[in-house]
């Protein structure tokens, strides 16, 4: 027991210092830590919950982005079947599925020849009786689900740039999540508004051989479709609810460079820049079809639906609606950042304000410092000169908590300080337990020193049991717990290995460099 | 310097007395709760349900709960529930300016759900400042649940294991029951006081698990080693001798994390109140359930003596004065 090898001693002197030292680096401010080396720049992270900001869960709509794609490949089944003089029925989109009918049965192997020809990520299935369907296949629908998850997080990243928010953290989440953490932002409406559109911006010709009010009736010609106006509702639009229009796309937003709004005839409009292709498959479009109507067409709405009065071959061009400043300058944000691959929904929104993150530090810092204070005052009147042992010892503890949270560059949430001061509470129950086992051996009729011995060995089983069992509970709640709950479940887990080390190690040094100093008769407990 | 206060004498309770009577009183907790789980149910927070939940401070005086109730009301979306409160902090005046305002699930999944907040924020007007904002979606709420479930399943699961590999089974069996009613009856006390139940409730209901568990584990050791210290004693004494033997450190432990709850419970503010009444009732009902039904427990499915005392080291031999004979 008197043996303590010198190289264990500055070990665990080591330890507490490096303890003390990471947790004092967070007593400095940003511009005080600037001064420091990089591996020294470490402070704990504060939550959402604590700094104020907002946190929002996303979710890529990957079944409706390949919906849509089958939607577009309706149109290839149909030609490729005619073409080839293939008789049909029933041809629809069901689910995931494409399904449709064969009539000639004799002829199924040619249409499953030329069919799966069209995608070669579509499996194509027809039965003996002529019923058949098409599909994405597993590996396909998974690397669209990456890519458009990926994707999703690069052009989310952009818009969420273009709004000035700072150091927003943009992560994937599970399949087809995205979190979304924005520090500072204490009303994410606009953001919210800006990420739930897709922004897909395509410029249709407009079908004039036919009225909305017949092909609404069911002629409406082959090839095209109906679209709703973008006014509609409010009331300002000059050229009706809808509009037919043709659904090839004569160019589509993704070649344009760059977006801004600005001013024409005092109304506020989207002027935008097309790159070389786009520019040119622009101006092609435009000069075959000098005096028609095109459709400006955005998410399957027609802003407008300006004729074209002589070809634009500039590359550039303006999109005039019923803006306002607010929707112009959103707009071109959105174009200048990129059209999302699958819509995407909003399904979980935390924000908290500044001010009760303030309120929130505060009061968990009081609660911390009270529970802490009560706890020492206990150890004093229960065990004396021990108990100031294992007071320092918990003083060491939660300076190595926080050094370790310093260091991990984990996130202090609230119920994270929750868990640093449970963790208070429970750290000394190791030295409870060693000094109850002590004094246990001193009824007994064991020598002091015997005692200190078998009190430490004895209850250190104990302590492990006890302490594993703890350990469980944080690492599933680190690992099925969300958000704030997670900063709890680290802050408990640390705390528990940390407590290990400083209830035994530290405070059996300190007994011991008492013993051998002082050389006391008896043990004060 | 010596202690202030000083438990001299191991004290000598009969507690094997009482253990029917906590069996008893533990059943009728435990099916009570069961039977208001199943009928009143639980005040599941919109982390389970889904919903709207905002923390608003009206900052020109005391909120008057009726104006913003009919305001919110005039919206339709369902009945609107406001709770003025104090906190430390900005939240601090009386009669308080501080409400919290939990709007249910809307339907129309999650897009409908995702416009609730900005328009109680329009209906409510100017001169409040919005402190908190929650909108949890119908998907993500089932999600919670169920990961909240899986996440005690497990948790009891790896704890029963490990005291089935540390101990003999029959301890595993014990403290699983021990725990498990822990566990009820926690969910029992937000059941019968309606309290919100949410996803710092959950960590609490873990936390607590842990904590019951850890309570029973420093008995259980000590029943173990007394059966291989005093081999003839009669079972019934040894359980009364293990759980006396560590009734000091019970109580000291209990003393220090219930003086670390209260602490938070008084000073933490709204956020936490759920978490700390958790974990206050928490430590109080795994105390009482290490002392009155993990242990006793073990008299109905005794372990194997002998097998226990074979298992025994050297270095666990009795001092002298111990012996039993």
């Amino acid at each position: 027991m008197l043996y303590f090898a010198n190289w264990k001693v500055l070990l665990i002197s080591g330890v507490c210092l490096l303890g003390v030292l990471l947790s004092a680096l967070n007593l400095l401010t940003p511009a005080q830590l600037a001064y420091l080396p990089g591996f020294m720049r470490k402070q704990v992270t504060l939550g959402l919950d604590l700094r104020g900001g907002s946190y929002l869960l996303l979710q890529v709509d990957v079944a409706a982005a390949q919906r849509e794609r089958l939607n577009t490949i309706v149109d290839s089944v149909r030609n490729t079947l005619r073409d080839a003089h293939i008789g049909y029925t029933g041809l629809n989109v069901e689910g995931d599925a494409l399904t449709f009918t064969i009539r000639e049965t004799d002829r199924l192997e040619e249409a499953k020849r030329d069919l799966a020809k069209i995608d070669p990520d579509l499996t194509v299935e027809i039965a003996p009786d002529g019923t058949g369907t098409m599909k994405f296949s597993a590996v396909a629908t998974e690397t669209r689900r990456r890519q458009a998850v990926e994707q999703s997080i690069e052009i989310i990243r952009r818009r969420i740039d273009e709004t000035g928010t700072k150091e927003p953290t943009i992560q994937r989440e599970g399949q087809d999540r995205i979190l979304v953490q924005l520090p500072g932002v204490d009303n994410p409406e606009h953001v919210k508004a800006l990420l739930g559109r897709t922004a897909k911006l395509t410029f249709q010709l407009v079908d004039q051989s036919v009225t909305v009010e017949d092909a609404r009736r069911g002629r409406l010609p082959p090839g095209d479709e109906i679209l709703p106006s973008a006014d509609e509702g409010r009331g300002r639009g000059s050229g009706g609810a809808a509009y037919v229009v043709r659904k090839r796309v004569m160019v589509g937003g993704d070649t344009l460079t760059d977006a801004q709004a600005t001013f024409q005839n005092n109304e506020p409009v989207v002027s935008f820049k097309f790159d070389s292709v786009g520019g040119k498959k622009f101006g092609d479009a435009t000069r075959e079809n000098v005096g028609k109507p095109f459709a400006i067409v955005l998410d399957n709405k027609v802003i407008s639906a300006p004729v074209i009065r002589e070809p634009i071959l500039g590359g550039s061009g303006i999109i005039s609606g019923s803006f306002t400043v607010q929707s112009a300058s959103d707009l071109a944000l959105l174009l200048r950042a990129g059209a999302l691959p699958a819509p995407i929904e909003i399904k979980e929104e935390r924000t908290v304000g500044a001010q009760l993150g303030a309120d929130s530090i505060h009061a968990g810092a009081v609660a911390s410092i009270v529970g802490v204070i009560l706890v020492v005052i206990f150890m004093v009147l229960f065990y004396g000169l021990f108990g100031i042992f294992a007071d320092v010892a918990l003083l060491f503890n939660l300076c190595l908590m926080l050094g370790a949270l310093s260091l991990l560059g984990a996130t202090l949430t609230l119920p994270g300080i929750a868990g640093i001061a449970l963790t208070m509470g429970m750290a000394v129950d190791a030295n409870v337990l060693i000094y109850e086992r002590i004094k246990e051996e001193l009824r007994g009729g064991r020598s002091m020193l015997s005692s200190l011995e078998a009190g430490f060995t004895r209850a250190f089983g104990t302590i492990l049991d006890s302490h594993v069992t703890t350990l469980v509970a944080g690492i599933l709640l680190y690992w099925l717990g969300s958000g704030p709950v997670k900063g709890f479940a680290v802050t408990l887990s640390i705390g528990v290995l940390t407590s290990l080390f400083s209830a035994i190690l530290v405070t059996r040094l300190q007994i011991v460099t008492w013993l051998r100093r002082l050389k006391p008769k008896a043990i004060p407990l | 310097m010596r202690p202030l206060i000083v438990i001299r004498r191991v004290p000598k309770i009969d507690f094997m007395r009482w253990h029917l009577l906590g069996f008893a009183l533990s059943t009728v907790l435990s099916i009570a709760t069961i039977v208001i789980f199943l009928t009143a149910g639980l005040n599941y927070g919109i982390d389970f349900v889904g919903g709207t939940l905002i923390e608003a401070r009206v900052t020109s005086g005391p909120a008057d709960l009726a104006a913003m109730r009919s305001k919110l009301d005039s919206l339709n979306l369902g009945e609107a529930s406001l709770q003025a409160f104090n906190s430390p902090g900005d939240c601090s005046s009386s009669p308080p300016s501080c409400v919290l305002i939990r709007l249910p699930e809307q339907p129309g999944g999650d897009a409908a759900q995702m416009k609730v907040a900005q328009m109680a924020r329009d209906a409510l007007g100017p001169g409040i400042e919005y402190r908190r904002t929650e909108v949890v979606g119908p998907t993500v709420g089932s999600e919670l649940i169920r990961a909240g479930v899986l996440a005690t399943v497990l948790a009891l699961g790896a704890i029963l294991i490990y005291i089935w590999f540390r101990f003999e089974w029959q301890f595993g069996v014990g403290a699983t029951i021990a725990t498990l009613h822990d566990v009820i009856t926690t969910v029992g006390l937000f059941a019968i006081f309606q309290l919100e139940f949410n996803l710092t409730t959950l960590a609490a209901i873990l936390t607590i698990a842990g904590y019951s568990i850890n309570d029973t584990v420093v008995i259980y050791d000590r029943m173990r080693e007394s059966m291989r210290k005093y081999r003839t004693m009669p079972f019934r004494d040894l359980i009364n001798l293990a759980l006396n033997e560590t009734l000091s450190r019970t109580i000291l432990t209990v003393s220090t994390v219930a003086l670390a709850v209260l602490s938070l419970l008084i000073f933490g503010g709204e956020v936490l109140k759920g978490f700390s009444i958790a974990m206050l009732w928490g430590i109080v009902i795994g105390t009482y359930s290490s002392l009155f039904i993990a242990a006793p427990i073990l008299y109905y499915v005794q372990p194997n003596r002998r097998a226990i005392a074979r298992t025994g080291d050297t270095a666990d031999a009795p001092p002298a004065e111990h012996a039993s004979r």
